[in-house]
């Protein structure tokens, strides 16, 4: 099945000229409308989008870094042309002016976006289940979620539906889904790849990254994204490494931290042996473990579920009927306007998420809430500060548990917010993480987190590498 | 604090219709969620500066100098109501 290959082997046989871009074209629509059929983790792809992605294809260069690369591109990431809902009513039917700058770069680099990828509305999820569609499910086991919010976009790569696809990450967006169905997921630095184009749910906390089967395609994807864009002022203005460069480097030398903080009762015992068994295998390649403390670790969902949905109350405001998406009919003013059209258009975990944003900053609790929030911000990232003045990693599970069935937790979003506690730190810190299948805890995959600096996206990859090679 | 959440008053703020179902359920749930957020309530921030963004960098300011955009076309593309290059809305003057 070619829709099987990784990147880079897809590359070298499209380079030996053995396949065509369009026969990678047509293999992902075929997959997406067969297999991805039970899955869900496509939106329904259209003839018109195969017809663009084969007049692409027809023009791929295919000796560019990603020449003749189909990739699929969560719903959240604007594509010129194409629809871009968010898996939200209120933007059905809504087409992008713009490609994202991460698209545009992507194909600058030869890439063919491909299908949209299902996922929790606004990314507001962990579980796929708020796509206001239908949820994707776990190509391990179809009663059970793939993890979100980009839950579509992990479903299909770890079905071998696409070859790779782009996730978003505002909590642990790529790397929980990563995690729940054995890929590979980056979430880059804060900054690292521009914003531009990707809906704003929580601006401060979220970035674009790949979702792949191997750490080298992750590490080529970022290349072909990373840099400074003047549309994205809080893009980081940093000369972009070769990532592919060190990658075989191994992690001798590399002093990796365990956080006691991440390693506690309650972690689903098969999990917690598949890490311990990672780490080990890291320790006998040359890695020195060593015990750390992130103090603060205990604090980081509630901080999370302020400052999140603050920024997002704020930026879907813009959705309000006017300029584009679902708008009510026959209102009687433009209050009833705005707020028909929004009732109609969001999800119940939306409404949740703008009501708690809204409360935290309205007048008189704007400081118990929200600056409070952004003050336990500072003593978090101050953990990680603390932590990376004596090790080069951080390494942890990145859920407590394996992927849940679906409608585990329908009427209670208070236990899957609680579900994001090893994740939600490395977005509050801005600093680079990874997820690495690391082998299975009750025929479901177990994710490996990986965790640097800001910008240390190089040593990152390399011991994601290694642990790559470790647990086979 | 969890409990002076209102939550048909912050829907109002919010510019978001909710039906009686809703808001009875979005109250206990967001109430649960706000009796959890009270664990920051055990930490003591005073002298601590906020963290408002991932990165500590300056604002950026770029040239004032114009550039290309969205023809007025493009820009109306996605509009549910529009009419002569303008987007409609209910009528707000009288």
């Amino acid at each position: 099945m070619l829709t099987s290959l990784t990147v880079h082997a897809l590359r070298q046989q499209l380079r030996a000229g053995d396949i065509t871009p369009r026969d990678a074209v047509l293999a992902v629509a075929e997959a997406a409308r067969t297999r991805d059929r039970t899955l869900g983790g496509y939106l329904p792809l259209t003839d018109s989008q195969i017809e663009e992605a084969l007049r692409l294809a027809d023009q791929a260069d295919v000796s560019r870094p990603l020449g003749g690369v189909p990739i699929a591109i969560k719903d959240a990431i604007a594509v010129a042309g194409d629809r871009c809902t968010c898996a939200s009513r209120i933007l059905e039917g809504y087409v992008s002016p713009y490609d994202a700058t991460a698209i545009a770069r992507l194909r600058a680099a030869g890439a063919i976006p491909l299908g949209r990828t299902n996922m929790d509305e606004f990314a507001m999820g962990s579980s796929n289940e708020n796509s206001a569609f239908f949820p994707a499910r776990n190509p391990h086991d179809p009663d059970r979620t793939p993890g979100g919010s980009s839950g579509g976009s992990a479903t299909v790569v770890a079905a071998h539906s696409a070859f790779a696809a782009l996730g978003s990450d505002t909590g642990g967006s790529i790397r929980q889904p990563a995690s729940f169905t054995g890929i590979v997921g980056l979430k880059p630095s804060y900054g690292r790849i521009s914003r531009h184009g990707l809906v704003a749910f929580a601006s401060s906390l979220e970035g674009i990254g790949p979702m792949t089967k191997s750490v080298a395609d992750a590490a080529l994807l970022l290349q072909a994204m990373a840099g400074h864009d003047p549309l994205d002022s809080t893009s980081l203005n940093a000369p972009v490494p070769d990532y592919l460069a060190g990658l075989e480097d191994g992690v001798r030398g590399l002093k990796i931290g365990l956080p006691r903080e991440y390693f506690i009762d309650g972690i689903d015992p098969g999990v917690r042996a598949a890490i311990d068994t990672a780490v080990t295998r890291l320790a006998d390649a040359g890695a020195e473990i060593v015990d750390i403390s992130l103090p603060h670790t205990e604090f980081a969902v509630a901080v999370y579920y302020i400052v999140a949905t603050a920024e997002a109350s704020s930026n879907l405001a813009r959705f309000d009927g006017i300029r584009y998406g679902h708008r009510a009919e026959r209102p009687s003013d433009l209050n009833d306007l705005y707020s028909r059209s929004r009732a109609e258009g969001f999800g119940a975990e939306v409404k949740r998420r703008i009501i708690l944003g809204t409360y935290v900053l309205s007048s008189g609790y704007y400081d118990a809430y929200y600056v409070k929030a952004q003050k336990v911000r500072t003593l978090i990232r101050r953990d990680f500060t603390n932590a990376f003045a004596s090790v080069d990693l951080i390494a942890s599970p990145v859920t407590p548990t394996t992927a849940w069935k679906l409608g585990s937790f329908s009427d209670n979003p208070l236990q899957t917010y609680l579900a994001d506690i090893f994740t939600i730190a490395a977005n509050l810190a801005g600093i680079c993480g990874i997820s690495i299948p690391c082998g299975q805890s009750n025929g479901l995959p177990v994710g490996l987190q990986l965790m640097a600096p800001p910008l240390a996206e190089p040593t990152l990859l390399r011991a994601a590498r290694a642990a790559e090679i470790a647990c086979p | 604090m969890a409990s002076e959440l209102n939550v048909r008053y912050v829907a109002r703020l919010a510019r978001l219709d909710l039906t009686e179902t809703e808001a009875d359920r979005f109250q206990s749930q967001l109430t649960s969620v706000l009796g959890y957020i009270a664990t920051l309530d055990r930490l003591d921030v005073a002298g601590l500066e906020p963290t408002v963004h991932a990165e500590e960098t300056p604002t950026l300011c770029r040239p004032d100098q114009p550039g290309s955009s969205f023809s007025a076309d493009q820009a109306l593309a996605n509009a549910p109501a529009s009419a002569n290059h303008l987007f409609l809305t209910p009528r707000v003057v009288e």
